[in-house]
């Protein structure tokens, strides 16, 4: 069986954004840029399963500029066999790549789509429900465990109220959360190894998918800032004070 | 047209969530119609029925409903989805994984987790991680929005509509329950609660977590949250991580007690009316968004903070 597992490009999770002077969106120049830490999470548990025997090829792809091809190559060096890389420098919103995968998966038919459950530039949290919707797929997300079985996965997914576990048929999109896995760190001899396995290019506009924003960004503003208040120097003190002050006890 | 607001239930009694949700779903527009769609689900469907604002509630009632799984309830949602012009959830573990898929199979966006209504066609939400807010106005005729409860009051109870039964949708069999593993406990509900206390990576384990903060909870009637760590670590349970890919919550109080500040855990608490930060390190980011910071070691204070109550 063959597993899908879509990556993005973005930036670091380390990196505190700036928002630009004048709200026409977030300053992204000389910003340190990573690939999305869940798909990073779907990148491994891709490979494990490849590992176990249990899927025989992981394809790793992504849709952006010319510069996610260093995404693609941080999942070829983790173990993904080769890469597909959807090339175009809009926007593509969560509805328009999942549309993309529509397109992808039809050539390719994976028995598995292993997508992040959010991608932490634009907390959508939108695109692999909508690319289960699109393939008319059975769909598991947010999962912290995935048991694949003939025909079929039990996956264990965090809930608001802590776990459910559910069965799916395959084909299927899971989604996957923090807890499923700790990503390896990919050794130096498979970087190297990376650099020379295959990566497809296309162009987006070349699918034939409609991929303008149905979203129009009117601003993009800094969120209200907190000051820092004061320090207390004992517990009596912030009694006191959440008493008196703040009339929260 | 008018709003359909999928409630949020767990077939006995309706989410505090969806009562906010309907005061998002109020600024948006007037015509207000809740889908409890469910198993045996009158009590939730009863007690949408008496929210204030709401025109008509739609109680859809059938096995494969039972367990939120995503394809029956979404083909439901499609099914009626002819009459409306917004469907609108609150922003919950079932809404995030079903909105997107009715979304997709309607072929509009969705606007995700909304916290603040512009115009009903103009919101406001967070991207990266709450480090800068977006203004989006969607283009598509049909919008469907996840909302972000914790930035709306809860409507009131305050009306009396009727309820009217309608047809699920043939299940599409892709996905079956198993089980659940849902934790039950007294303390109130992290998203609602007014007072929250948090547990990162210093608790250590489980047994230090149940034994520092728990009696602390008790004693204030909070809720209890965690820090990613603290849940990776397996010291607290995976529903109460608080964060950008956790909850979100907005309480009176968040008592944060040896969690760093990273801007990931800020993103779900950042928005509290005051917070307290207990960590022995004075220079923890947490205390830049601190109201009450107090530099000590959680394990010496927070006993003593429970006998002082
Ligand atoms: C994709 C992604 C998503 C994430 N989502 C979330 C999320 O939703 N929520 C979240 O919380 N994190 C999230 N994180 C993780 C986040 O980046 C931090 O790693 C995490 O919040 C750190 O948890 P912590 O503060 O408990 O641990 P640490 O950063 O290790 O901090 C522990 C703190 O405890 C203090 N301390 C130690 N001993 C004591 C003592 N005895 N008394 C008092 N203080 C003490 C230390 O000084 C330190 O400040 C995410 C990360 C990524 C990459
Ligand atoms: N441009 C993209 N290229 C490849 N995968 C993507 C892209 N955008 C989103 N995804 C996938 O969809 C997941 C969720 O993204 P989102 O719905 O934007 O939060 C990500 O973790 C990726 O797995």
């Amino acid at each position: 069986m063959k597993v899908l597992v879509p990556v993005k490009r973005v930036v670091d999770f380390n990196v505190k954004i700036r928002v630009k002077p004048d709200n026409s969106g977030v300053d992204l120049a000389n910003v340190k840029m990573a690939i999305n830490p869940f798909d990073e999470i779907s990148v491994e548990a891709a490979v494990r399963l490849k590992e176990a025997g249990q899927a025989t090829e992981v394809v790793a792809v992504s849709i952006g500029p010319a510069k996610a091809e260093e995404t693609l190559r941080s999942a070829l060096a983790m173990g993904a066999d080769r890469a597909i890389l959807i090339e175009t420098d809009d926007t593509v919103e969560p509805l328009a790549v999942a549309k993309i995968l529509k397109c992808v998966a039809d050539t390719e038919k994976p028995g598995l789509i292993i997508v992040g459950k959010q991608a932490i530039d634009d907390d959508s949290n939108q695109t692999g429900q909508m690319l289960a919707a699109l393939l008319g797929w059975a769909q598991a997300t947010f999962a912290s465990k995935i048991e694949l079985g003939d025909q079929k996965a039990a996956v264990t997914r965090e809930v608001d109220g802590g776990l459910q576990t559910i069965e799916v048929k395959l084909p299927a999109v899971v989604t996957t959360d923090l807890r499923l896995n700790e990503p390896r760190y990919a050794s130096l001899p498979n970087i190297m190894k990376a650099k020379k396995k295959p990566i497809e290019k296309r162009i987006a506009a070349d699918l034939g998918v409609a991929t303008a924003p149905r979203l129009k960004v009117l601003k993009t503003e800094e969120p209200a800032t907190r000051k820092a208040g004061i320090k207390v120097t004992s517990v009596g003190e912030l009694i006191e004070k959440l008493r008196s002050e703040a009339g929260v006890l | 047209m008018a709003i359909l607001l999928l409630a949020e239930h767990d077939n006995r009694t309706l989410s505090d969530q969806t009562a906010r949700a309907l005061t998002a779903a109020r600024e948006i527009g007037s015509e207000i119609h809740v889908l409890v769609a469910g198993k045996d689900a009158n009590a939730a469907a009863g007690e949408a029925a008496k929210l204030a604002g709401v025109s008509k509630v739609l109680l859809a009632d059938s096995d494969a409903l039972a367990n939120n799984l995503a394809e029956p309830l979404a083909a439901l949602i499609v099914s009626i989805a002819g009459g409306y012009d917004t469907i609108i959830a609150a922003a919950t573990a079932s809404a995030k994984n079903v909105m997107p898929r009715v979304a997709a199979l309607l072929d509009v966006a969705q606007v995700s987790e909304i916290i603040a209504v512009v115009s009903p066609d103009t919101f406001k939400r967070p991207i990266y991680a709450g480090n800068a807010i977006q203004t989006v106005q969607t283009t598509d005729a049909k919008k469907v929005i996840t909302v972000r409860a914790a930035a709306f009051q809860p409507s009131d109870a305050g009306g009396s509509v009727a309820i009217e039964a309608v047809q699920a949708a043939a299940d599409p069999g892709l996905s079956s329950f198993v089980k659940d593993a849902i934790s039950s406990s007294d303390r109130p509900e992290l998203t609602s609660a007014k007072i929250v206390i948090s547990g990162g990576r210093a608790l250590g384990s489980s047994e230090k977590f149940k034994e520092v903060i728990l009696p602390v909870a008790e004693k204030l009637g909070a809720a209890v949250g965690a820090s990613r760590a603290a849940v990776d670590a397996g010291y607290a349970p995976n529903d109460w991580q608080v964060g950008q890919t956790g909850k979100v919550v907005a309480p009176q109080l968040y008592i944060a007690c040896g969690i760093s500040g990273a801007i990931q855990h800020l993103a779900g608490m950042k928005d509290s009316k005051f917070i307290v930060a207990i960590n022995k390190d004075a220079d923890a980011p947490i205390f830049q968004v601190a109201d009450y910071g107090l530099v000590a070691d959680l394990f010496d204070v927070l006993p003593e903070f429970e006998k002082a109550l």
